[in-house]
């Protein structure tokens, strides 16, 4: 599987492998995985418990260091880069989301958006900017169609709100790639489906570089494109899901 | 931004926090409390002490003193320089001081101070504590006609007033005395005509208006007759060729520290008050050594004509002061031939903000020992070890009380740990959306910083506010536990005194956030090594 010269690639992963160690014993997790993410296109990474899938979204996501191969994102390789570039990365370059949301319990909807533009303006910068960043947020609250629940605290959303909340705030810096891992997994089927509506939506409008992990295959069947990893391998790539 | 937005709703969400600060405001609360009053009370024993003991004390123990005070002055003049800003002579004197009272003799152990009226103000804040106000503004050995300390029951009518009721008052008792004795000797003689003549007698006597030099005699009382001894001062009673009139005269004056003159007791009703054994107007007798080689005691009446209250019980319940003339001729410290007049202690107000100490060195170096039996002092070496003793107290009670602050610190640090732990997945998500590792620090230090300045700030709060109303709370505490929390028979201040230094406010104040913060460096440094991934997977 090399590199595809047709489609422009957003993430370029080659050999990665990670293995976590638990009292001396070496669990290999990857064990050399090559993945291209295309620019503008909805990937699907599916594959059992346990196959690896979640720590290669990590790794993409600069949130892990992987013991072997590299990572570039664009022309620029991010997996031993320092720790601010990183953080950058991190900030500005993607959006995430969780199967758990991960909203702060303390700060409101409005502010939860907000929190990225929090964490990568300083003080002063977001001071000035603050009324045009609040309306920013309201706007992808409004969008993710919360715009009537933006000053409520996460325990007083529902699930598919408060998922509705975290693409919103992954949103906030206008990235160009959006990884999820698992966003319906903790979601009923319906509210699901919404949830992927939404990503397909913003997919197609926005030409949003996608990567998503599941371990629903009906939820894969959507994606442009499915990666599918087993026992740390990619054991098939078919160019569309459809195929 | 995110830090402080988090930090502000983590100091309003989690009680448990401001729970573990209370210690920190307590402490700082107590300090401010303990420094205010230990600074007034430090502050009020220096103002007074410094006061009443001038800057540079030079004492001559020997019994004829320091003959030619004149000499040493200009020298002390020419070594301190400019840096002199007044001088003194004085004659201390151990005396034995008797007061009648109802009949029976007082004693009272006395230091007696000879001083020169118009220069002991410019060394000391003698005149300050008198209780006449003219007293006050110069020191005269006369008794005035009354107006001693118009607020007080047991003086308002001292003076001239008093001394000639009293004197009457003593002659009439005087008279109805021997006329109950002549009625006596009258029944027993069981004669008719003798009380007849007894009431002519009688009141002859009472139109007299001369004294009765025997009746008065009387009153004084056996042991403490006017003294005939004292060849010094013999002008009153010479040959009898001019009889005293207590109502008209009166001896030297003598000014007398209140508490050699009164005890204070707990009345009824738990009311402090003074109880005078004698009053402006009175006489009093004193005993004290002569100057003379082969020393004798010397007995001389005095006359009280003021009463000195400096609130320090040491110096009120020791001194009396009289004219240092007087004392001179009485103890025989004029030489006869030249006519100088020794003294045994000079004292030195130096100019404000000079080195005491470097003076004292100086002077001991002009004077030395062997050959100069004299004594150099500064103020603050008398009182050393009593100021020593305040600070010593002070600074104690200041490790005491910041041991404190720094246990709560290990209450704020066991709940930062609590509170990290419990945030794990919000540092995970912190980090999944970019923030630095330090970024996730500072929120916890400046957690700790904010907890800091609100437990402070409060402390602070409450610390002035209770120093601002300490006397009141003192005496609420009072009436509920039946315990009194000042006892001015004790302290001689009605009022607990307190001061409160901004600068005392400051570093316990930066203290106490110091400590707060130094507690949460650790849990801070724990949130920031978190792993992400590990974080965002901890349930």
């Amino acid at each position: 599987m090399g590199r595809n010269l047709n489609a422009p690639v957003a993430i370029c992963a080659r050999g990665l492998r990670k293995s976590y160690h638990k009292d001396r014993i070496e669990v290999p997790v990857l064990q050399g995985v090559d993945f291209d993410l295309e620019q503008g296109k909805m990937t699907a990474i599916v594959g059992r418990s346990g196959s690896g899938k979640s720590t290669l979204l990590h790794l993409l996501a600069a949130l892990d260091f992987p013991d072997a191969g590299e990572i570039y994102v664009g022309d620029q390789r991010i997996d031993n880069a320092p720790r601010k570039q990183r953080d950058i990365y991190r900030n500005r370059g993607i959006g995430i989301i969780f199967q758990f949301y991960h909203l702060l319990p303390e700060l409101t909807a409005l502010e939860n958006v907000l929190t990225p533009v929090m964490i990568g303006k300083s003080f002063w910068a977001y001071w000035q900017q603050r009324k045009a960043l609040c309306a920013r947020a309201a706007a992808l609250l409004d969008r993710v169609g919360l715009g009537h629940r933006m000053h409520h605290k996460p325990t007083e959303l529902s699930g598919g709100e408060m998922q509705r909340t975290a693409i919103a705030r992954a949103l906030m810096f206008d990235p160009q790639i959006l990884l999820a891992d698992e966003p319906t997994g903790n979601l009923d089927g319906q509210t699901g489906q919404t949830i992927l509506e939404l990503l397909h939506e913003l997919n197609r409008q926005d030409h949003l570089t996608i990567a998503m992990v599941t371990h629903d295959d009906g939820v894969a069947a959507r994606a442009d494109r499915i990666v599918r990893l087993e026992g740390g391998r990619v054991v098939a790539s078919p160019r569309h899901a459809v195929a | 931004m995110y830090r402080w937005l988090l930090c502000f709703r983590y100091l309003r969400t989690r009680y448990i926090a401001l729970a573990s600060i209370i210690s920190v405001t307590l402490g700082v609360a107590t300090l401010i409390v303990v420094n205010s009053v230990m600074a007034g009370f430090s502050a009020e024993m220096h103002e007074r002490m410094h006061g009443l003991a001038s800057d540079i004390l030079i004492e001559c123990h020997t019994v004829g003193g320091i003959p030619n005070p004149e000499s040493q002055l200009a020298q002390i003049r020419k070594i301190v320089g400019n840096q002199l800003a007044g001088s003194s002579v004085s004659v201390h004197v151990p005396a034995v001081m008797g007061i009648r009272y109802h009949g029976q003799v007082v004693t009272r152990q006395v230091n007696l101070v000879g001083v020169d009226p118009e220069t002991y103000d410019t060394v000391s804040d003698f005149g300050k504590y008198l209780l006449h106000p003219d007293n006050r503004k110069q020191v005269d050995f006369v008794l005035r006609d009354s107006g001693y300390a118009p607020d007080r029951e047991q003086l308002r009518d001292a003076g001239w007033g008093y001394r000639r009721w009293r004197v009457n008052y003593e002659r009439e008792l005087e008279a109805e005395r021997q006329r109950i004795e002549i009625r006596r000797s009258a029944a027993t003689s069981a004669s008719n005509a003798v009380p007849e003549l007894a009431e002519n007698s009688l009141q002859e006597n009472s139109g007299d208006q001369t004294p009765n030099p025997s009746a008065d005699a009387a009153a004084v009382g056996p042991g403490f007759d006017y003294l005939p001894t004292t060849p010094e001062f013999s002008d009153l009673t010479a040959g009898g060729a001019r009889q005293f009139d207590p109502a008209r005269e009166t001896f030297p004056g003598i000014v007398l520290g209140i508490s050699t003159c009164s005890v204070r007791i707990r009345g009824s009703g738990d009311k402090v008050r003074d109880h005078f054994y004698c009053l402006p107007g009175d006489d009093v007798q004193l005993m004290f050594p002569s100057a003379a080689e082969n020393t004798k005691v010397i007995d001389q009446k005095f006359t009280v004509v003021d009463v000195y209250e400096s609130g320090m019980s040491e110096y009120d319940s020791t001194f009396a002061f009289v004219s240092l003339k007087h004392l001179q001729d009485f103890r025989g410290m004029v030489d006869p031939s030249s006519g100088a007049r020794s003294v045994t202690t000079i004292q030195l107000k130096l100019v404000p903000g000079a080195n005491l100490n470097a003076v004292r060195d100086t002077l001991q170096a002009a004077f030395p020992h062997p050959e100069f039996p004299y004594q150099i002092q500064t103020w603050k070496d008398m009182q050393g070890p009593l100021l020593a003793a305040v600070q010593l107290e002070t600074t104690i009670l200041n490790i005491l009380l910041f041991l404190i602050i720094a246990v709560a610190g290990f209450g704020i640090l066991a709940t930062f740990f609590m509170i990290v732990v419990e945030k794990t997945r919000d540092i995970g998500t912190l980090k999944a959306l970019g923030a630095s590792g330090s970024g996730v620090m500072s929120i916890f230090l400046s957690y700790g910083l904010l907890l800091g300045i609100v437990g402070s700030g409060a402390g602070l709060i409450g610390g002035l506010l209770f120093v601002d109303h300490i006397n009141s709370i003192a005496s609420w505490i009072e009436t509920i536990t039946g315990r009194e929390v000042f006892d001015p028979t004790i302290y001689y201040f009605s009022e607990i005194p307190t001061i409160i230094e901004p600068w005392t406010l400051c570093w316990v104040t930066a203290g106490a956030i110091l400590i707060a913060t130094l507690a949460s460096v650790l849990p801070a440094f724990r949130a920031a090594r978190m792993h992400p991934v590990q974080s965002l997977r901890y349930e």
